[in-house]
C-alpha cells in the first residue's frame, strides 16, 4: 500500500506563535440523526460520548465533534480509519446513516503558543473571548471554510486539503513577528 | 453589519459566514399554473422598505438553511427560525408587532 502523505509534508513556521501542519490525521464524516445505536457506535470508535451542540469530545488522539444537527466529525489515527468504518457499519447496521473516510480530503494545522488565538482572530469572524474550551467552531479563515477548536493549550484548525497551501500562507502571514494584536 | 443567530447551531454568525437566499415564504407555482402566476412566482418580489422575511444559509458553518425576519431600513433583526415552517412562527410575529405596531402582516 502507498504511504499516506499530508498536504504540506509537515510544514511549520515560527512566528509569534508556532504553526505546524500535522497529519496525516484520520477523519470520518458521520451523518446521522437521532439513531438508537449512535451513541454506542461513536463510543466504540472514539471512546467519547456523543458531543452536544457545537462541542467536541476529545479522548487522547481521538475525538468526536458536532458539525451540524445531523453531522459528526470523528478524528482518529490515520491507520484506524478502515477498522472504524467497519465498526460503525456493524453497530449502526440498517439504521439510516452515512460514514465516509475523508482523511485525505483534509489538512490539519496546530497553532501553539501564548498568543495562538491572535493568529486566528485576524482571519475569522469569531469572538474568541467567548469561544469555550471544547467548543468546535465552523467558520471561515479569510476566504475558505475552516473548523477550529482549542486543544492542549493551542488551536487545531481543519480545512480542505485543496486549500492547504492557502491556509498555511494565511497563518504564516498572520503570525509574523511584530504583528501581534497587543 | 448584519449578525444573525443560526437556529440550528446557535452561532451568532456575521454576514460573511452566511449566504443570502432572498425572500422567504414564497408559494411555488409549477406545472399546471397560469403563465401569470408562474411569472409572479419567478420574478415578482416584495422588496419592502421595512419588515422582510428572508432565507439565509449558514454556508461557512453548519450548512443549514434558516429564515430570518429583519427590517431592511434599519437592519433590526426580529428573529431567526428553522426553515421547516410554512409561515412565520407566532413569537416572531408578536415581536414584530411589538416593535412595528403599524405593520400589516407578512402577506
Amino acid at each position: 500500500m502507498s504511504e499516506p502523505v499530508s498536504a504540506l509534508g509537515g510544514a511549520s513556521f515560527q512566528g509569534f506563535a508556532t504553526i505546524r501542519e500535522i497529519g496525516p490525521v484520520g477523519m470520518i464524516t458521520l451523518r446521522a440523526k437521532g439513531l438508537k445505536s449512535l451513541e454506542k457506535a461513536v463510543k466504540a470508535v472514539t471512546g467519547t460520548k456523543l458531543p452536544a451542540q457545537r462541542r467536541i469530545e476529545v479522548n487522547g488522539d481521538r475525538a468526536c465533534g458536532w458539525m451540524s444537527p445531523d453531522e459528526y466529525l470523528l478524528v482518529l489515527p490515520y491507520g484506524d480509519v478502515q477498522p472504524a468504518l467497519a465498526s460503525l457499519g456493524k453497530s449502526l447496521g440498517s439504521e439510516h446513516h452515512l460514514a465516509v473516510d475523508v482523511s485525505d480530503a483534509r489538512a490539519v494545522f496546530r497553532i501553539e503558543g501564548e498568543k495562538a488565538a491572535q493568529v486566528l482572530r485576524k482571519l475569522s469572524p469569531v469572538d474568541f473571548d467567548t469561544l469555550a474550551p471544547g467548543e468546535l467552531r465552523r467558520t471561515r479563515a479569510a476566504q475558505v471554510a475552516a473548523a477550529l477548536w482549542q486543544q492542549d493549550g493551542g488551536f487545531t484548525v481543519v480545512c480542505f486539503r485543496s486549500v492547504a497551501g492557502y491556509v498555511m500562507g494565511l497563518l504564516t502571514h498572520s503570525a509574523q513577528p511584530g504583528s501581534e494584536l497587543d | 453589519m448584519l449578525i444573525l443567530e443560526c437556529p440550528y447551531c446557535g452561532v451568532k454568525a456575521e454576514e460573511t459566514e452566511l449566504s443570502p437566499g432572498y425572500e422567504a415564504h414564497l408559494k411555488r407555482f409549477g406545472p399546471g399554473s397560469s403563465p401569470e402566476e408562474f411569472e409572479a412566482y419567478m420574478f415578482a418580489r416584495k422588496n419592502p422598505k421595512g419588515v422582510h422575511f428572508e432565507r439565509w444559509r449558514h454556508s461557512y458553518g453548519c450548512g443549514k438553511w434558516f429564515l430570518a425576519a429583519r427590517c431592511t431600513a434599519t437592519l433590526e433583526v426580529f428573529g431567526t427560525y428553522p426553515a421547516q415552517v410554512s409561515e412565520p412562527p407566532a413569537d416572531i410575529i408578536a415581536k414584530i408587532q411589538a416593535r412595528r405596531p403599524d405593520w400589516k402582516g407578512y402577506k
